[in-house]
């Protein structure tokens, strides 16, 4: 097994059937992931980026046995997800952010006791390893508190904390920092990176909507967007491919409805992608430009629809015009699977 | 209960995700059905609840026979209400931790995460149960003896035969209880009454307050698959020794008979239940439903 790659999946999909809302036997097809394939060595800092509904949680809870796909294979550790489950688990574990969860009743210590203990963790083992990463994460004065009592951030270190008490080969965090203050992220972050050296055998995979997060933490990165990779690289590379165009941010008075027909930004020639943010003063636009000398005819086609530059800057590509150039939306833009309209 | 922190340690249970689920998932049970933050709402759920009921089923019954309570019709009544108060703690005590660990809790994903069998947890879970079931059964039949007089004594009582039927028939209500359970990972947690309701529905057919023979022909199958009856009818006759009433067909059946009886369902249940929750489980990892949260 030691030769296999951390999570490997093949072509793997996954249909929900979503009842309609009418009578019965009305069901839809939603397809939240499409095809992915996938290859996470060991040792590696994986990150899955993408927009609302993109598909990162399923691929998750399918890799972790929640979760059975409609199609294709998924392996972690050698093992598949499917059939050989009980092995699987006994190599991961798994948080997601966000998860205020847990038996209220218990202190923070009983809690993560009682987990250590469905891992087969020896007592004492299990309670110094408690002591140890409440410390780290500065919770260890709330190590009595009932769960109950403790804010939603404090549980959710608790829940952290669970994640790496095992000692598990491979972990999976399902946006790991997601309504955690700037502080409470950052130390969260640090434990990641902290943990990864002095683990360098071990593998993660996050999912994140936070680029500057991926950007930081990742080795590798899947952009994944309506249930597909679109691509998947390191940082470095996904924004090296970028590195001939030239990329501006421009605010400008607000431009109104997009036209319908032609007459669109994107129609000047040489523009690739054009993201548009309103606010209510203005208007932020993301330009991909095949080079510069295209600005002078996108700023006439602005003056045309009669709206001035406020701000002008170029800027080396960031992740998120990596995101905006293969999804055509920026990442804070919702999207959902692609629904299939047929009833079974 | 104390006991189960150092059990867990034992190393051949440390080492099997079954054993551990089973230890850890009694304690966890037990933390939550004797916790509640406050002995108050413990004492009104495990002690004022079912002595109200017997005590209703008591006036019931004294109106309509005119507080005959020395005849043996009362004691049989007493004790088979008292005895159902254990059977329906168990058994909708794991319908119940299935909703609650998905909705309430919210812990599905990480208890299905880890590498344990759920399937022992809830098992678990249902041992804590017995014991407030036992709990409540012991101090309902105290009140049975001190002021209705029936006809029971610590020495007269069938220890032996009390305690193997118990045993049979807490690994049949177990069954029962994980059969539920598994059923209830199906559906929306405005579903929640099932178990208890199941449950609720199965004590006209358990023999627990009146006698089979009573139920018309067609209904009185329901009864003879019903492991619980058997369960009910041993125990009752324990408890009285040479007391028991005899003035029901089953009455006529010797022990040994039931026992075996009980044994072979308990079998059937175990097993039955282990086949339903695989799976149910598979169904709900299909569907997407283990961790769905419908919310109340
Ligand atoms: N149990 C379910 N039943 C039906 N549809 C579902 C279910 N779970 C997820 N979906 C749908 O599948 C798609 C992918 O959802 P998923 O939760 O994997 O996205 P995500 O990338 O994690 O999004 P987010 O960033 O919001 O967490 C979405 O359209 C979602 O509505
Ligand atoms: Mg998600």
């Amino acid at each position: 097994m030691d030769s296999a790659p951390a999570i490997k999946t093949e072509n793997l999909g996954r249909i929900y059937k979503i009842r309609g809302p009418k009578k019965k036997g009305d069901q839809k097809e939603l397809i939240a992931l499409k095809d992915v394939t996938l290859e996470v060595p060991r040792g590696q800092l994986f990150g899955l980026l993408g927009p609302n509904g993109a598909g990162k949680t399923t691929l998750i809870k399918i890799l972790c046995t929640l979760l059975l796909p409609t199609s294709g294979t998924a392996f972690v550790d050698g093992l598949n997800v499917a059939t050989q489950s009980q092995d699987v688990r006994r190599q991961i574990s798994m948080v997601s952010g966000g998860e205020t969860s847990g038996f209220g009743l218990l202190t923070v210590e009983e809690n993560l006791w009682m987990f250590a203990r469905f891992y087969g963790l020896d007592n004492a083992v299990a309670k110094r390893r408690i002591a140890e990463m409440l410390e780290i994460l500065g919770i260890s004065d709330r190590a009595r508190a009932k769960i109950s009592d403790l804010s939603t951030g404090l549980r959710q270190k608790m829940n952290f904390v669970r994640g790496f008490l095992t000692d598990p080969n491979v972990v999976f965090l399902d946006e790991p920092t997601l309504g955690l203050d700037v502080t409470a992220a950052r130390d969260v972050r640090t434990f990641v990176k902290q943990w990864m050296q002095d683990h360098p055998d071990r593998t993660l995979l996050l999912t994140t909507h936070y680029m500057a997060e991926a950007d930081e933490l990742c080795d590798r990165l899947a952009i994944i967007d309506k249930g597909q990779v679109l691509k998947d690289d390191t940082p470095t590379n996904l924004k090296h491919g970028l590195q001939q165009n030239a990329i501006f941010n421009l605010k400008v008075q607000p431009i109104g409805k997009k036209p319908q027909d032609n007459g669109r930004i994107e129609d000047v020639p040489g523009v690739q992608t054009v993201a548009v943010r309103d606010h209510a003063e203005f208007s932020e636009i993301n330009l991909t430009l095949q080079d510069e000398n295209v600005l002078p005819a996108v700023l006439t086609h602005l003056g045309g629809r009669g709206s001035s530059l406020i701000a002008l800057e170029k800027h080396e590509p960031t992740l998120e015009d990596v995101f905006i150039n293969l999804v055509g939306r920026r990442l804070d833009q919702d999207t959902h699977g692609q629904e299939n309209g047929a009833s079974e | 209960m104390a006991l189960v922190k150092p059990l867990g340690d034992l190393p051949f249970v440390r080492a099997n995700p079954a054993l551990r689920a089973f230890v850890i998932g009694a304690w966890l049970g037990w933390q939550i059905e004797s916790n509640w933050a406050r002995p108050l709402l413990f004492a009104i759920y495990a002690v004022a609840r079912p002595l109200a009921s017997a005590l209703l089923l008591v006036i019931m019954y004294s109106v309509i026979t005119n507080g005959a309570t020395q005849e043996p019709l009362f004691a049989f009544i007493f004790i088979g209400n008292a005895l159902y108060i254990v059977v329906s703690s168990v058994v909708s005590g794991i319908s119940w931790a299935v909703i609650d660990d998905r909705e309430h809790y919210r812990v599905m994903k990480q208890l299905h995460t880890a590498p344990m069998s759920y399937y022992s947890y809830l098992i678990g879970r249902g041992v804590a149960r017995v014991g407030i079931g036992l709990t409540s059964f012991v101090i309902t039949m105290l009140v049975g003896v001190v002021f209705f007089q029936l006809p029971i004594a610590l020495n007269t009582i069938n220890w032996g035969l009390l305690i193997l039927a118990s045993i049979v028939g807490i690994i049949a209500m177990q069954g029962i209880g994980v059969i539920l359970g598994a059923i209830t990972m199906q559906l929306a947690s405005n579903l929640w009454f099932l178990g208890e309701g199941t449950i609720a529905a199965l004590y006209l057919f358990a023999g627990a307050i009146f006698p089979l023979d009573v139920l018309p022909e067609a209904l009185q199958p329901f009864g003879m698959f019903y492991p619980v009856t058997y369960w009910i009818e041993l125990s009752r006759r324990a408890l009285l020794g040479a007391n028991a009433p005899t003035f029901h067909a089953m009455g006529a059946i010797p022990s040994e008979t039931l026992l075996l009886i009980l044994t072979g369902m308990a079998l059937f249940m175990a097993i039955a239940s282990y086949i339903v929750y695989r799976l149910s489980l598979h169904r709900a990892k299909e569907m997407g439903r283990l961790d769905m949260e419908t919310s109340f």
